[in-house]
């Protein structure tokens, strides 16, 4: 005589079911949580800094014989000076000749950050010295730039906010570039603390071409007349 | 390579790359801990130390270019500024996280040994690169105050 289970025992029976299969999910779950965590796989390299960095495009400075064509020597002299302008007004440059007492950073120009201002000297206050976060080179495990003779240009060789022109004649100016002509293209030319805007360090676009393309063009708009634009 | 650093007064040989920042011999090789990693990229002041008597930031230092210098971190700090200065964080309450603190007191004797009764706007370019995320700033400010008027009064 076969036995028929109670309602009661049906529902036990059904529960059970049930339990068994929440279980049975949460253990096949968690087996194949441990066997992804468990899995081989290649762990991620070290990198040198250089290659991570991503590389800067370069833009390229015009040579000063592109512009033998240009028969009128004024106007070959605005020429080359526009060119050069390139570099004069690039934020490498403008970054250091700010018209107020901060200097700016960063393709945008941004505000410098932290909060400085130039000092007596142009190396920052006796209390926040630039030398207090930039060093004599770049440190590119931080990113910060540096050069043994890192300031900020005299507030009378403010660029930010001027016209190329009105660069060009502050330039030639003694009275606001404390320079000679010969000092202006030395300046130019070979100053190392001018040559950082081709060597910025990190991801920082550096001035177009050269410093010695540069100084090529300065000379030659020198030896032209040095017109302005 | 080996360096040998001057580190509070001790000479200490240790072997590093020479581009390690500073920050990371003091932390890792001569475990002085009191000087804190924050940004990594001299933005917030936290790894400030003295080389040769000047705030620096010893994140963006290559140990390489420390070892002619006399380098002082807050363990190593004394001397009148620094007593009173570490009265007045006390007396002002200043630490909430506490993580910029070591810091902010670093650049904060330095300020005092430059300026004895500092304005508000000298203690706020002096200490703009320290920054507080608990922004602790008026505390800070009141404390530096507080000190330079003991400092003052004991002279």
């Amino acid at each position: 005589m076969t036995r028929h289970p109670s309602k009661k025992g049906r529902w036990r029976h059904r529960v059970k079911i049930a339990f068994a299969s929440i279980f049975g999910m949460i253990f096949v779950a968690a087996a194949a949580g441990l066997g992804y965590a468990l899995y081989p796989r290649t762990m991620p390299q070290t990198q040198m800094i250089e290659d991570r960095l991503q590389p800067a495009e370069l833009d390229r400075l015009r040579q000063v014989s592109d512009f033998d064509e240009i028969a009128d020597p004024t106007v070959r002299s605005v020429a080359l000076f526009e060119e050069a302008g390139r570099v004069i007004e690039h934020p490498r440059c403008m970054n250091c000749h700010p018209r107020t007492d901060r200097p700016t950073q960063t393709e945008a120009m941004r505000p410098h950050t932290p909060w400085v201002t130039r000092g007596a000297d142009g190396r920052g206050a006796p209390t926040l010295r630039c030398s207090t976060c930039h060093q004599a080179e770049n440190f590119e495990a931080s990113g910060v730039p540096g050069n043994a003779k890192w300031r900020l240009a005299p507030i009378e060789m403010a660029w930010q906010g001027k016209t190329l022109g009105d660069i060009c004649r502050q330039l030639l100016d003694p009275a606001r570039s404390h320079m000679t002509r010969e000092e202006l293209l030395h300046h130019m030319a070979q100053d190392e603390l001018v040559g950082w805007a081709w060597h910025p360090g990190a991801n920082r676009r550096p001035a177009p071409g050269t410093q010695e393309a540069f100084g090529s063009l300065i000379k030659a708009w020198l030896d032209t007349g040095a017109a302005c634009p | 390579m080996s360096y040998t650093l001057s580190v509070n007064g001790r000479f200490h040989d240790v072997d590093e790359d020479g581009e390690t920042p500073l920050l990371w011999v003091l932390r890792d090789s001569l475990s002085l801990t009191g000087t804190k990693y924050g940004c990594g990229a001299a933005q917030c002041g936290a790894c400030t130390v003295h080389l040769d008597g000047r705030p620096a930031r010893s994140c963006s230092i290559a140990v390489r270019a420390a070892v002619s210098a006399q380098i002082v971190t807050i363990e190593g700090m004394d001397g009148a500024e620094a007593v009173a200065l570490r009265d007045a964080w006390v007396k002002h309450d200043v630490p909430q996280c506490g993580f910029c603190q070591s810091g902010q007191i670093m650049s904060a004797i330095a300020l005092l040994r430059n300026i004895k009764q500092p304005t508000d706007q000298d203690i706020d370019l002096a200490m703009s690169g320290n920054l507080c995320r608990c922004a602790t700033y008026t505390r800070i400010r009141a404390a530096i105050h507080d000190a330079a008027a003991k400092l003052g009064t004991s002279t």
